[in-house]
């Protein structure tokens, strides 16, 4: 729980839920323009995002290799629609660089790439990568006894990939309570439900079979996020994973656990409807 | 079996091509099965898993699983058919590949979808223009790189013929269907010479190889007579081709690949300890800028006026 008096505490949580509504429409603009992009799982991941970026982790955009930083890897990486925006928002490049998105020679490429943007840890794209470098990481403040967290955000399709479980394994037993990872929960990888594929469920047991400390909240509540993220890991002895239940596309009617809009970009009217709603 | 038809004014998408094959060999062949990793969109499976719902396997995101069980869906009396994006059938499964499929020597056929820069603004970590250099190492294993939707069909039908290890490269890339002569056949190891020339070769395979051809006619306008040369099969190549290129005195080749260890590092392994010529490789120089994979052919002189180019300055390096 966070210290904060408690209508400080409201005014931040809606303030990020500012930020939430701004990167929906913008990323989704960005999708709409590029005609390109992954906007479902863009939608789920937004509100951890703005979560992330307006009130836990600490950085100073202008400093973006400063050593004290706290480290964000988005380890699913094609979810760039999001990602830029919330960079953009969180001032590490101007806003109006958004318009470039997938443009030839633009920095913003479909996946993120640390050469061209600030703000970016490593680059990712193929899934199953962001756990293992966040591991290694971690490690490397653990050995220098510093400050800084380490958070990272995947898929939960993403955890078919054995790259996740073998670090999982390296993150318990080195006791990396200076790590969280963050699933995105939306129970939808590209092309159906992650239960029809390959079955992740008890999801909550298996990492807690795994050493870790879990915790499970409503991915787009930020005060839920805010909470569970923002608590000190000083003493916990594990590294953290927190279960965000989300929907894949939330906040578009036509878009709300919708596998096809994984890779779907909308046309003029159903953009138009998107913008009607998120408001 | 018919290819599927022609998307836009006479361009085919050759994974139509794939699926439709793939399709008519299964039935004839209760042994052919599907692999994939949460790829059947992508690899236009869903017709074959609509027909087929017992024969097709699919791993979840899990590309070393999805290469391994293939090796021991082989092992159980299957023909397995393991399709996934190229970039991650290879690059992230590698070892599978080697030590499973490639080592073992058994008979897998890989199918590596939208391969080259198909994948275009998502980026060099989902194009594929590593993997002819990373899979030619592995010498027992069968290397294919149809140019149209005719020639995958074929691949695939001789792929699923040959008893081993064999890898297709399939592009989502639109391409026109090749001219060729009445009864033209496709053999594993087997280039086809589809513009007979004498001034220099173009040697191009997969999505390359339209583009040579209408870049031989540009320098047949100017008097300049380059032959093309279709080389599918990058293992084994067609090394009595590559002699007879060599006497032209200038090759070019052409790929939707790193110039590095791909079509052209082959190529020039054979030419530069047989009859060295003057030989120019195109291709990407590395991993490349954010662009549509239609740009980025242009940006690197991968069209007909680069090829074009690239011909006339290697005859001027003839001695
Ligand atoms: C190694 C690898 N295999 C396949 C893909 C293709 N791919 C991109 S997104 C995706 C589905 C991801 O599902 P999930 O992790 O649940 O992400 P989300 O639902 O949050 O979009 C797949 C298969 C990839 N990017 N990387
Ligand atoms: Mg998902």
């Amino acid at each position: 729980m966070t210290s904060t008096a408690p209508d400080l505490r409201n005014d931040q949580v809606a303030a990020i839920a500012d930020k939430a509504l701004w990167i929906r429409r913008r990323s989704f603009q960005m999708v709409y323009e590029a005609q390109q992009g992954h906007p479902g799982g863009d939608f789920s991941a937004t509100d951890i995002l703005a979560t992330l970026y307006f009130g836990v982790l600490r950085y100073d955009p202008k400093k973006p290799r400063d050593p004290d930083r706290d480290r964000f890897v988005m380890s699913k990486g094609h979810c760039t629609g999001a990602f830029y925006s919330v960079l953009a928002a969180a001032g590490y490049f101007p806003e109006a660089d958004l318009s470039t998105y997938m443009e030839p020679l633009s920095m913003l490429n479909g996946h993120p790439n640390r050469n061209y943007l600030p703000g970016v840890e490593t680059n990712t794209g193929p899934l199953g990568h962001g756990l293992p470098v966040a591991t290694g990481i971690a490690i490397a403040g653990q050995i220098d006894n510093a400050d800084f967290r380490t958070f990272v955000l995947t898929g939960d399709g993403e955890l078919q990939e054995g790259s996740n479980w073998e670090a999982a394994l390296t993150c318990a037993h080195r006791k990396l309570e200076n790590l969280t990872l963050i699933i995105d929960r939306n129970r939808l990888q590209q092309g159906a439900r992650t239960e029809d594929t390959a079955s992740l469920d008890p999801l909550d047991d298996k990492w807690r079979a795994f050493g870790w400390h879990v915790e499970m909240v409503d991915g787009h509540d930020h005060a839920q996020l805010l909470d569970v993220l923002s608590a000190s890991p000083k003493g916990r002895g594990k590294p953290l994973c927190v279960i965000a239940n989300t929907f894949k596309g939330k906040g578009v009617s036509y878009m709300h656990d919708n596998v096809a809009w994984h890779h779907g970009v909308p046309n003029k009217e159903q953009y138009e409807q998107a913008m009607r709603e998120l408001v | 079996m018919s290819a599927a038809a022609p998307s836009k004014s006479g361009f085919f998408d050759c994974r139509d091509s794939f699926a439709a094959t793939i399709e008519a060999l299964a039935e004839a062949d209760p042994r052919i099965v599907t692999v994939v990793s949460d790829s059947v969109g992508s690899s236009k499976l869903g017709n074959f898993r609509k027909k087929f719902p017992d024969r097709m396997v699919n791993v979840g995101i899990a590309e070393q699983t999805l290469v391994a069980v293939g090796a021991g869906l082989a092992n159980g009396g299957k023909v397995p058919f393991v399709s996934a994006a190229s970039c991650f059938i290879t690059g992230r499964a590698l070892e599978q590949v080697k030590a499973d499929i490639a080592y073992s020597n058994v008979n897998v056929k890989l199918i590596g979808q939208s391969s080259g820069v198909a994948y275009g603004e998502l980026g060099p970590t989902h194009h594929s223009i590593e993997d002819l250099a990373w899979l030619r190492l592995f010498n027992n294993m069968k290397l294919i790189v149809p140019a149209d939707p005719w020639q995958t069909a074929e691949a695939i039908k001789a792929a699923a013929a040959h008893d081993g290890p064999v890898f297709v490269r399939v592009s989502r890339m639109a391409v026109p269907a090749l001219e060729r002569p009445e009864g033209a056949k496709f053999e594993i190891g087997k280039a086809e010479t589809l513009v007979e020339g004498t001034d220099a070769t173009i040697i191009a395979n997969g999505t390359m190889v339209h583009r040579a051809v209408a870049a031989a006619k540009t320098l047949a306008a100017e008097g300049i007579s380059a032959r093309v040369v279709n080389m599918a099969t990058v293992n084994p190549l067609d090394e009595a081709v590559i002699a007879s290129a060599a006497e032209t005195g200038a090759i070019v080749t052409v790929e939707e690949h790193s110039v590095r260890g791909g079509l052209g590092g082959a190529v020039a392994e054979v030419v530069a300890t047989t009859n060295p010529v003057p030989m120019r490789i195109l291709g990407f120089p590395g991993f490349v800028p954010t662009g549509s994979a239609e740009w980025l052919f242009d940006h690197f002189g991968l069209n007909e006026a680069g090829i074009a180019d690239a011909v006339r300055q290697t005859i001027a390096r003839k001695k």
